[in-house]
């Protein structure tokens, strides 16, 4: 196995990382170990669970099945990422009035995509509320308040456009 | 920054205030235990073989102790010796495997390098040589005669059972069966199959041993259990033993008992570092599952649908150590003739052996694979009589008061309304849709027994409250309701409540989060603790006021007396002067252990569900659309109503898992053929019912606080139940075997239209059924 590293830069959440990297490390496996944001979750490893989702140049990505090596030079955004000081993203406060977290492992992973979801298609209908998420699990299984937690984001945005 | 600041602390009970610690959840601020960093910390892989059950011949480390950054491998010879040998009912498992692999993913070794790359790589070059056994894989290879013992007859001591694999024989008994005379006998064979827990939070371990004490880090439902067994395998008193334990990231049983901590905490002894043991999902799948079993039943009815006896012989298959296995098939046994009053009853439930991973504790507790024969057999009668499945049960659920085992905790709630509510909830009785069948079942679960709770309350000289408690949450959102339960109490306001768990070195002993006892026991411990808070306030007051007890009454957070009212901050500061000090108090529940009773005393409370489906089946593919689903549970009281909800919800769509879809299989190696999320599905999203209704039944009828009864495992208990009901009534065929696969339903509707269809019924699938005497006049 290789040691050798080489060097990427990364925009994490709007801040620039010039990084050592190995070629066999995950976009995941940097973020969570050498820029310690945790909040991305790993779980399946292979792309099935959406544990791991965060933005790549905007689009919602799996970041164990990307080598950090391939994305130098792009821009992330992380669950640390949203919101505003301590001012949450109207998502997270949407998922926290629904119900919609129990253990919560799945949640930033779930939050990631419904935010790339949001920005896909501001007026989801229920099932392309199922169909955008259908890439995350959740064992907890709050599915239901899941999709009521975005739905109503979509609608409250709605409402303060209009 | 949630509603709490604006519900004013009297009426706090049966508001859905928002989690508690749900905002660190949204902003991934939480730690699970992957994600805590230790300084220093060495990085362990486990060493496995491919097969189910092999005999050790050698164990080679030095190519492995050759890759840079690795510290040790470690094997059995390596620890003390005898192998230490652990578990929460029998010390059967060792911490490494000793001269034989007992199922697929037990370690024979475990590597510890500087980071995990190496160790990985380490692991991979540890060379054992091996021979593989015949393996124990099924429930008739684990009875047959010719079948190798899993278990070696030394380790079972006296046991006359010690020269078989069967664990143990739970046995209740009661009326007459043999003599007792139904117009309808029904006789079948269920099965119900492996499932894994599947926590999106792999299984994650740390371990540190500092001045002469151990602490380790686990997410570990009951880490009290943990202290009592690292203590035993370290040789330490429990006062040299810390058991931190983060909340988990989703658990329902499978992190209830020690894996590897054991482990861990020799690692941790032997090397002098602490260290880190991070599962991935395949080794998550090899470390914990549900029992598979296999449920033979005949049912006597009369003819107007009054059950007459129940003859049940369950036998689970439990893996290659007992782990908690035992005690879930004794749950099992104990309610599997349903929440129905049963004149006759004969059940045995046996608990085997077999080469596979230790079965473990699962939401539900052994209830769903015996709920799923009982409830089909009842629906089945039904059609038979001429009854419909709501029709049935109401002639037969028993109503409070009344007993559905003799000698135990009677009917604890008007379980015919939890019943009619789940009814009504799918519009039963009314014109079906073609194509479409509905469902409904029963689940009864009991509560806990033989345990003891507490906690300490403090109350602060600026009026905050701390309550330290060794309860988990685990996503069920235990703080939440213990902060209700206290700012109600003592009319404190929500947001001044700090809840401190998982930390056996702070918080007082608490026997385990199981059972849904936490609010029943727990709840009721806070609230003792929170008077008990009071009664000293009043004692302070009594001292430094000179006021009898008697007139002083607490109230709106303040104590009055004399014509004054003076809040808690102004007597602690009276009392205490400016050196300062807390009120503590004590809260404590305790259950008491009945040695002769087959669960160790009788259930507090049940766990009571009734459940209505409504289904369409693609003929085509065999492939089952759920449109209605719903679970209505007597809760006594829900204190947080959203999270109850929630709750079921989320068991069910649990339930609709093993139901629909999830199974463990495994080759003729006793490996699993399908662990890991692309091959073992879950539902998601898109498997949501196209209406999910989660009802609750609040008549303040159960021994918790305020009337409450322990909730979040009901959802599960009987869901595959009226799934199944429903898919007879839309296809006309029966299926006794989990999961209803579309494979496995396409399979049954081919055979349906192969044979004369006056046989279906009797003839549907792989397994035996009989309708063995149908009384005339019933055809």
């Amino acid at each position: 196995m290789s040691t050798q590293k080489y060097p990427i830069k990364l925009e994490v959440n709007g801040e620039w990382h010039t990084l050592q990297v190995a070629a066999q490390h995950s976009l995941l496996q940097v973020l969570r170990d050498q820029l310690n944001l945790t909040g991305t979750k790993e779980c399946c490893d292979e792309g099935e669970c959406g544990a791991c989702t965060v933005l790549l140049n905007g689009r919602s990505v799996t970041s164990c099945l990307i080598l950090a090596v391939e994305v130098d030079g792009s821009s992330i955004t992380t669950i640390e990422g949203l919101g505003q000081g301590d001012q949450l993203d109207p998502l997270q406060e949407s998922f926290l009035e629904h119900g919609a977290v129990q253990c919560g492992f799945c949640i930033p992973g779930i939050i990631m995509s419904g935010k790339y979801l949001l920005k896909k298609n501001p007026k989801p209908t229920y099932e392309e509320v199922q169909e955008g998420l259908a890439g995350n699990l959740c064992r907890c299984a709050g599915y239901g308040q899941i999709i009521e937690a975005v739905l109503s984001t979509a609608e409250k945005a709605g409402e303060a456009q209009s | 920054m949630s509603a709490s600041t604006t519900i004013p602390a009297e009426s706090l009970v049966g508001k859905s205030l928002t989690r508690v610690g749900g905002r660190d959840r949204v902003t991934g601020a939480q730690r699970y235990i992957a994600d805590i960093k230790l300084d220093g910390a060495l990085h362990v892989k486990l060493v496995t073989l491919p097969v189910g059950h092999a005999r050790i011949i050698s164990i080679d480390t030095s190519l492995a102790l050759q890759v840079t950054g690795v510290s040790c491998v470690i094997t059995a010879a390596d620890l003390k010796q005898p192998v230490p040998r652990f578990g929460p009912s029998f010390n059967d498992r060792p911490v490494l495997a000793v001269d034989e692999v007992k199922y697929y993913g037990e370690p024979v070794a475990a590597v510890a390098a500087e980071d995990e790359d190496s160790a990985e790589e380490a692991a991979r070059l540890v060379q054992v040589e091996y021979e593989e056994l015949p393996g124990v894989y099924s429930v008739e290879r684990a009875l047959a005669s010719d079948a190798p013992l899993v278990q070696a007859p030394s380790l079972r001591g006296n046991n006359p059972l010690a020269h078989t694999n069967i664990i143990n024989e739970w046995k209740l008994d009661w009326g007459n069966v043999d003599t007792a005379k139904a117009d309808l006998v029904l006789e079948n064979t269920y099965t119900f199959p492996m499932i894994s827990h599947f926590a999106i939070e792999p299984f994650a371990f740390m371990a540190s041993a500092k001045d002469g004490g151990i602490t380790v880090w686990s997410p570990i439902q009951h880490p009290f259990v943990m202290q009592r067994i690292i203590a035993h395998v370290t040789d330490l008193p429990l006062s040299a033993v810390r058991i931190i334990a983060p909340d988990p990231g989703g658990s329902f049983g499978g992190k209830a008992y020690p894996k590897f901590e054991p482990l861990l905490a020799l690692m941790a002894l032997k090397t002098g570092r602490p260290v880190r043991l991070v599962l991935n999902l395949e080794e998550s799948f090899q470390a914990s599952r549900r029992a598979s079993n296999q449920v033979w039943v005949r049912s006597g009815f009369d003819h107007q649908g009054m059950l007459v006896f129940q003859d049940i012989r369950a036998d689970f298959m439990l893996g290659a150590y007992v782990d908690i296995g035992d005690r879930v098939v004794s749950k099992a046994a104990y309610t599997a003739a349903g929440p129905y009053r049963n004149p006759n009853a004969r059940i045995l439930a046996r608990s085997l052996f077999s080469h596979t991973t230790p079965s473990t504790a699962f939401r539900g507790f052994g209830v769903p694979q015996v709920s799923w024969a009982i409830e089909s057999q009842i629906n089945q009668a039904a059609e038979k009589l001429g009854l419909d499945g709501l029709e049935i049960r109401l002639r037969n659920v028993a109503h409070k008061g009344e007993l559905v085992i003799p000698g135990g905790t009677p009917a604890d709630g008007h379980w015919e309304q939890t019943l009619q509510k789940a009814a009504d909830a799918i519009d039963w009785g009314t014109p079906l849709p073609s194509g479409r069948g509905r469902g409904l079942s029963m689940g009864m679960k009991p509560s806990a027994t033989v345990l003891s709770s507490n906690v300490l309350a403090r109350l602060h000289m600026d009026g905050s409250l701390s309550l330290l408690m060794g309860t988990s949450d685990m996503g069920q959102g235990a703080r939440t309701v213990f902060v209700q339960l206290a700012a109600s109490e003592l009319e404190v306001p929500p947001e001044k409540v700090q809840i401190t768990m998982g930390d056996t070195s702070i918080v007082p002993f608490d026997s385990s989060t199981s059972a849904s006892r936490s609010t029943v026991f727990m709840g009721n411990a806070v609230r003792l603790a929170c008077q008990d808070v009071m009664r000293k306030l009043k004692e302070i007051a009594t001292e430094q006021y000179g006021v009898a007890q008697g007139e002083i009454q607490i109230f709106g957070g303040k104590l009055h007396f004399a014509g004054r009212s003076l809040p808690y901050t102004t007597v602690l500061k009276d009392y205490f002067g400016p050196g300062r000090g807390e009120i503590i108090g004590l809260g404590t529940t305790r259950a008491r252990f009945e040695p002769e009773h087959p669960l160790g005393g009788n259930p507090a409370f049940w766990e009571l569900v009734a459940v209505g489906c409504e289904a369409e089946v693609d003929t085509t593919t065999g492939e089952i659309t759920i449109h209605k689903l719903a679970t209505v549970t007597d809760v006594g009281k829900a204190i947080n109503p959203q999270q109850v909800e929630t709750q079921d919800a989320g068991a069910a769509i649990m339930g609709l898992g093993h139901t629909l879809m999830e199974h463990l299989m495994l080759d003729d190696h006793g490996r699993l053929r399908n662990a890991g999320a692309l091959d073992y599905r879950i539902p998601t999203i898109k498997d949501m019912p196209g209406s999910l209704h989660s009802g609750l039944v609040e008549n303040q009828d159960g021994p918790g606080p305020f009337g409450a009864k322990g909730a979040g495992e009901s959802g599960i208990l009987s869901i595959s139940g009226a799934v199944g009901a429903a898919v007879s009534q839309a296809t006309g065929v029966i299926i006794r075997d989990l999961p209803l696969t579309p494979e496995r339903v396409w399979l049954a509707l081919q055979d349906k239209a192969n044979i004369n269809p006056s046989a279906i019924h009797s003839k549907s699938l792989d397994h035996d059924s009989g309708v063995h005497q149908l009384a005339d006049g019933l055809k």
